[in-house]
């Protein structure tokens, strides 16, 4: 079963602004309504009040004269004045009573003869008519008789303070239920025309309030294994609570990728240092027996007389033996003693030295060195890490294509940028670029990178890769040496 | 000599003074008026003022007041040079008053009582079936409106009081219609020349109503003078009432009173009136003997 709170925000924010809307306006009417009536009876009480007691004064000097005539025009004259004009504020008929209660005289005199007890014609007054023992009231009263349709006024008319007969006004309530009827109608359409412009501006603002809450929610949906790209999330940037909640939601957003990616290089240096561990490790146990095993040939081959099939032999096994001794030797790298700081020799001499590659391919290979003195830093390494990238490069750039080394600093790192537009190294091999016999070509050892990577990671220092079609950038910063301790 | 001077002088000084007061203008003829016509029209009565005071060369007042015996009374009294009343008040104080004129209606200086009822009731056929109801008379000092169904109730042996449920008076014809007409009184006695009037202005009223007797003709009611108006001023009263018929400016305000103009009336038109009159105090005073 759908229950309400379950129900989408598109629809239960415009249907609550549409409740409040209809609700509101309804309200609005019954009460305008309500105080129209309540103004409506007031008005009819106060007029009919002073209606009657005008009649009543003016009645009192036919009666005292028992001048029927007089009294009939007095009766007449609510009436005279608005002739064939059926107001709802006029009373249906007048009676004058006398002390009996009997009809002294009446502006109906068809319906009310003279003398005639008002009851017989007009059952409802019968209650307020009992005998003289049950008297009208004292004051001027108005009754609400249930029984019929009408109101009463009930006015006394006194003579010096003797009652001599009493003022009867009966008001039909028939006008006042159209009246009402009238004004409820009125109030059903002006509501419903205002429901009719509210409602549609109602769902409108209802659907603008949920949008960008909606748009949130599905922003959130996405996170899951995999986070989505903060530039993928389209939020609407406000400054109320949901934009402020929006602006956190891309925040936290950004801090989860930067913390997946902060993970991610952990991982990766956790593993590059472990397999320099274990290389280094290797290399060790390796390297003893390995100098054991030459030193044994070479002694042999000083001593004593050997046949040409041993020879060949042990120069096989030497050849062997030189060429792990080289693997291991590149596997191991280990940052000397510093020789001299790097400064611009160093750079002349790598460019001389990587000068056959360049023509070989015809590489367009362009320099920016921003330095002019020489650098607290040792030359021979970054010399080594700057010509294994530069190889690199060259090897991955098709001919005529272009390099771009760029060497500067700032107060506490020496940079090296080196830029290639050659084919660009896919994200999934990112990852393990730096293990060793990692080789992007056929023909690399696999080794090159490794032996950056260990010497970078000796200095303290950063490589970094961005690799995007037609460009591959690899940036190694190095700490120099007195700021960095 | 001195003498002749100054008298001389005198004249001199008196003779604007004395040419003063002969063209001073006259006092007001005062005429007073009573519902014996249909007295509640305004726009007719001032056209009938211009007209009298044109024939008359000096003002005219008309005087209207609520019941006939406040006009009979200030016509006594001097207050009045003329008044236009009822037969039955004339007769009564014929010692005081002069005939003057009688309306011509219908040719003659006569005219009738009518007794009516509700055009709703259709069982009433004469007097006799409305005892024990409501009756409404115009004036006490009506003949057509009062004495004349007091007559006829004295030749039964009956009066008024003893013979309805309720009287009242209207203190005027035309009220006596409406009264009749609203069913406030299921009876009334009118004058016959004013329903007859009210017939022509007023036909949704008469409708409602219904003649059921008419009374032997009597004499209209007349134009009286005070015994103490001058001669002169009678006369030209007379004149001028007379003449009405054949002014051009008269014969319209004839049209509209419904009249053929006015003649010299003889006494004796009222003779009937007088006798009716004679007859109920007679009987009056038989049963207070009586009693």
């Amino acid at each position: 079963m759908l229950h309400l709170k379950d129900v989408s925000l598109w629809y239960k924010i415009p249907l609550r602004v549409a409740a409040l809307v209809i609700v509101t306006a309804s309200v609005l009417a019954s009460v305008l309504v309500y105080r129209s009536i309540n103004d409506l009876r007031d008005n009819l009480t106060a007029n009919a009040t002073q209606v009657g007691r005008l009649v009543a004064d003016t009645l009192v000097e036919p009666i005292m004269h028992d001048d029927v005539w007089r009294a009939f025009e007095v009766v007449n004259l609510p009436f005279r004045s608005m002739p064939n004009q059926a107001s709802d504020q006029s009373a249906e008929y007048i009676l004058v009573l006398d002390t009996n209660n009997k009809v002294y005289v009446s502006n109906k005199p068809d319906r009310f003869p003279m003398m005639s007890a008002p009851a017989i014609s007009e059952p409802s007054i019968a209650t307020y008519l009992k005998t003289p023992a049950q008297p009208w009231p004292d004051e001027l009263a108005v009754v609400d008789a249930p029984a019929s349709n009408a109101l009463f006024l009930l006015t006394p008319i006194k003579a010096d303070g003797v009652r001599i007969g009493t003022l009867v006004m009966n008001y039909s309530k028939t006008p006042f239920a159209i009246r009402l009827r009238s004004l409820a109608r009125d109030a059903i359409v002006i509501t419903l025309l205002v429901l009719a412009a509210l409602l549609p501006l109602g769902v409108y603002w209802g659907n603008r309030m949920a949008a960008p809450l909606l748009d949130l929610s599905n922003a959130m949906s996405k996170i899951g294994p995999h986070l989505p790209d903060p530039a993928e999330i389209r939020l609407e940037e406000s400054k109320d609570e949901i934009g402020l909640l929006a602006k956190s939601f891309k925040a936290m957003l950004g801090e989860l990728k930067e913390k997946e990616q902060l993970q991610q290089q952990v991982i990766t240096s956790d593993r590059l240092a472990a397999l320099g561990r274990l290389a280094a490790g290797v290399a060790h146990e390796i390297n003893n027996p390995l100098g054991g095993m030459l030193n044994a040939i070479s002694t042999f081959k000083r001593h004593g007389e050997q046949d040409p099939i041993t020879l060949k032999t042990l120069s096989i096994l030497e050849r062997g033996l030189l060429q792990i001794k080289e693997t291991v030797a590149a596997l191991l790298v280990e940052a000397r003693a510093q020789t001299r700081p790097f400064d611009l020799n160093d750079v002349a001499d790598i460019c001389t030295l990587v000068q056959p590659d360049t023509e070989k391919k015809q590489i367009d290979f362009t320099r920016e060195i921003d330095l002019v003195e020489a650098q607290p830093i040792s030359s021979t390494l970054v010399r080594q890490v700057i010509i294994n990238l530069l190889l690199n490069a060259f090897h991955a750039t098709q001919p005529h294509g272009h390099v771009h080394l760029h060497i500067y600093r700032d107060s506490e790192y020496l940079f090296v940028d080196v830029i290639n537009d050659g084919s660009h190294i896919p994200q999934d091999k990112v990852s393990y670029l730096f293990e060793p016999f990692t080789s992007l070509s056929e023909g690399g050892s696999g080794l090159g990178l490794w032996v950056i990577y260990q010497i970078v990671q000796q200095l303290g220092g950063l490589i970094t890769v961005q690799s995007e079609p037609d460009k591959t950038q690899f940036t190694v910063q190095l700490p120099l040496e007195g700021s960095h301790e | 000599m001195a003498n002749y001077l100054r008298r001389c002088l005198w004249l001199l000084l008196l003779a604007p003074l004395a040419q003063a007061a002969e063209t001073a203008p006259l006092p007001p003829v005062r005429i007073g008026l009573t519902p014996v016509f249909l007295d509640d029209q305004a726009t007719f009565v001032n056209a009938w003022r211009t007209y009298l005071e044109s024939h008359l060369k000096r003002p005219v007042t008309f005087v209207q007041r609520g019941s006939y015996r406040e006009t009979v009374d200030m016509l006594r009294e001097g207050k009045l040079d003329f008044a236009w009343v009822c037969g039955y008040p004339y007769v009564r104080n014929q010692n005081y008053f002069r005939l003057l004129a009688v309306p011509l209606y219908k040719g003659e200086p006569l005219y009738q009582s009518y007794i009516i009822v509700p055009a709703s009731d259709k069982q009433t056929r004469s007097l006799n079936d409305l005892r024990g109801k409501v009756f409404a008379f115009s004036d006490p000092d009506s003949n057509s409106g009062h004495l004349y169904p007091e007559y006829l109730l004295a030749r039964i042996n009956e009066t008024a009081a003893s013979y309805f449920s309720k009287t009242f008076y209207t203190w005027s014809h035309r009220k006596v219609v409406e009264a009749v007409a609203a069913g406030l009184a299921q009876g009334g006695a009118v004058d016959g020349y004013v329903w007859d009037t009210l017939v022509f202005s007023h036909p949704e009223l008469t409708g409602k109503t219904r003649i059921i007797a008419e009374s032997p003709q009597f004499g209209h009611p007349p134009f009286v003078a005070n015994r103490s108006v001058s001669p002169k001023l009678f006369k030209d009263m007379q004149k001028a009432l007379l003449n009405m018929v054949h002014d051009p400016d008269g014969s319209p305000l004839l049209a509209i009173l419904n009249l053929d103009g006015f003649v010299y009336g003889d006494p004796h038109l009222f003779d009937g009136i007088a006798e009716m009159f004679q007859f109920i105090e007679n009987q009056r005073n038989a049963s207070s003997q009586r009693r």
